[in-house]
């Protein structure tokens, strides 16, 4: 069952990098590809991811369950595959509102990148929780969950920049990794442990850690 | 490590081994040695460096070899220059696609509106402007250091017709065309360096750049000339402007492509007839001469390749914004 979880900790960071190299592409016809460009995309992944921690640790401590983990993988999905159709259309609005293309290309980035990313965020703090069984492992566990997590991502932004955006276009790719998503969603739908400890465990317990 | 990796240090290390009088190697050793030390020291007093900078798009070697001031984006190939300046005769166009891209002018002698995209050492902008100085020059360069070493060392001065907008490319044409702005000549020049700005390769760009010509507008472009991009490139340019004109250097890699009257569908463009274009290189020729622009000989090859067919893979994919590796391709 560990294995499982691991498997969609590391898909998560797969797809969160695979997706932010894609984010250059995208914005680059409108606002260029200067390290401002860069800048953007960089500043709103932090900023999602960060507060994608903060709703999945919150949302983990009511009844954590393998479907609400799924819930996360579908709700992604959800909100990335749209990008293919308004992407466009954002950018050409905020282009005509927005002169310097620092900020065009900030505001473009907050309203293209940041809804998924926040999902996407939520997934690591959620796949610790359902993880974790005490106190005493609980580094451990979250250690190899951001080992296995982080390595995805290494291993998102090679295949991408190296592989992906020579053989797809770009739409494509976004199809492809919101695919990974839904099956890895069906996959913790189905096959993650639907056992958990409950909430009386030493984890949520203030007193057992002191 | 730098006298190792020495190509002569490889040959002695080759040569020791298969040396037949094996008992002379204290003296090869010596001798070659000697002269590996010596040789990089004496080419190293005929190239000198001029100004060394890091930006954030590249970096920025000048150096002078002679008589030479050249302006280099890359530290690894030394020998592939952006753009060099002869001191003693400062107009003449050292580089056969300089000269090349003057050719625009025979298919529109007198443009009022001029954009160049990618400054470089300011070589186009600068002959631009002293031979039509009516004319209202922009050039859209992204890197400000390279603004900066252009007219620090390359004697590039800015004034009321000739300027420089620091700027993405592709944010300028989309600006542009919201302004309706149009020109009449349209030089592409921004793909020299170590690294292709792959947003300004695209079909999607060449469309912009395209509503951005004047009625009777022609687009120059220096492309890649070898590598599969030649392929890539010659698709896009293909699948925008139909028909082009692909003008090859005689004894340089080079290809500049042009497209008079690009603004218009080809079927829709004005035949190019011999006569009318060698008038117009002999009209031109005075004017060029100082710039060592043979401007007869090019007006001729142009008519050569008019009906030449497509030397290119039509099967190679065009470069679109959502498909544009061209840093990847170029290295296949």
């Amino acid at each position: 069952m560990i294995p499982i979880i691991h498997l969609l900790a590391f898909c998560g960071g797969f797809i969160i990098m695979s997706f932010e190299l894609l984010g250059g592409r995208i914005l680059a016809p409108y606002f260029g590809s200067g390290v401002y460009v860069w800048g953007s995309i960089i500043t709103i992944f932090m900023l999602s991811l960060a507060i994608g921690y903060l709703l999945g640790g919150r949302l983990s401590v009511k009844n954590p369950s393998p479907r609400k983990f799924a819930g996360i993988f579908a709700t992604s999905a959800l909100f990335l595959y749209p990008m293919i159709l308004y992407a466009q259309p954002v950018m050409e609005f905020i282009f005509l509102q927005i002169e310097d293309p620092r900020y065009g290309s900030l505001t473009a980035a907050a309203f293209l990148f940041m809804l998924p990313t926040i999902i996407l965020g939520m997934i690591s703090p959620y796949s610790v929780r359902l993880l974790v069984d005490n106190v005493e492992e609980s580094g451990k566990v979250a250690g190899a969950l951001y080992f296995t997590s982080t390595l995805g991502s290494a291993i998102g932004t090679l295949v991408t920049s190296f592989y992906l955006v020579l053989w797809f276009e770009v739409n494509t790719i976004i199809t492809i990794l919101t695919l990974i998503l839904l099956s890895i969603g069906l996959i913790a739908w189905f096959f993650a442990p639907s056992h958990v400890t409950d909430s009386n465990s030493s984890v949520n317990s203030p007193s057992s850690g002191t | 490590m730098g006298l190792l990796n020495n190509p002569c240090m490889t040959t002695l290390a080759n040569s020791l081994v298969a040396h037949p009088l094996k008992f002379l190697w204290p003296v090869i050793v010596a001798l070659t040695i000697s002269s590996c030390i010596i040789t990089p020291a004496a080419m190293a007093a005929k190239k000198k460096i001029i100004h060394e900078e890091r930006s954030l798009y590249t970096s920025i070697l000048v150096e002078q070899r002679r008589d030479l001031l050249c302006l280099n984006f890359t530290l690894k190939r030394a020998d592939s220059s952006q753009s060099c300046m002869d001191l003693k005769n400062p107009k003449r166009m050292v580089f056969a696609y300089t000269r090349m891209a003057m050719s625009g002018l025979l298919f529109k002698p007198n443009p009022k509106n001029i954009l160049i995209v990618g400054l470089g050492g300011g070589t186009l902008p600068l002959a631009l402007n002293q031979i039509l100085p009516q004319a209202k020059i922009q050039t859209v360069e992204i890197d400000p250091a390279v603004i900066g070493v252009a007219k620090r060392f390359f004697n590039f001065k800015e004034n009321a017709n000739n300027q420089i907008v620091q700027q993405d490319a592709r944010v300028f044409a989309k600006r542009a065309a919201l302004q309706k702005q149009t020109f009449d000549l349209i030089i592409l020049d921004a793909f020299n360096g170590d690294y292709i700005p792959e947003h300004l390769m695209t079909r999607e760009f060449l469309m912009e750049v395209q509503s951005l010509l004047s009625k009777d507008g022609v687009l120059v472009a220096n492309t890649f000339a070898t590598s599969v991009l030649y392929d890539h490139e010659s698709n896009t340019y293909k699948e925008v402007f139909g028909k082009f004109i692909n003008l090859k250097g005689r004894d340089s890699g080079n290809r500049v492509i042009i497209v008079p009257q690009g603004s218009i569908s080809a079927t829709q463009r004005d035949p190019i007839s011999k006569d009318a274009l060698i008038a117009q290189a002999n009209q031109l020729a005075p004017v060029m001469a100082p710039y060592a622009v043979p401007i007869e000989r090019l007006a001729k090859d142009i008519w050569k390749t008019l009906d030449a067919p497509a030397d290119w893979d039509k099967t190679k994919r065009s470069l679109t914004d959502q498909y544009s590796p061209a840093n990847l391709l170029r290295k296949q």
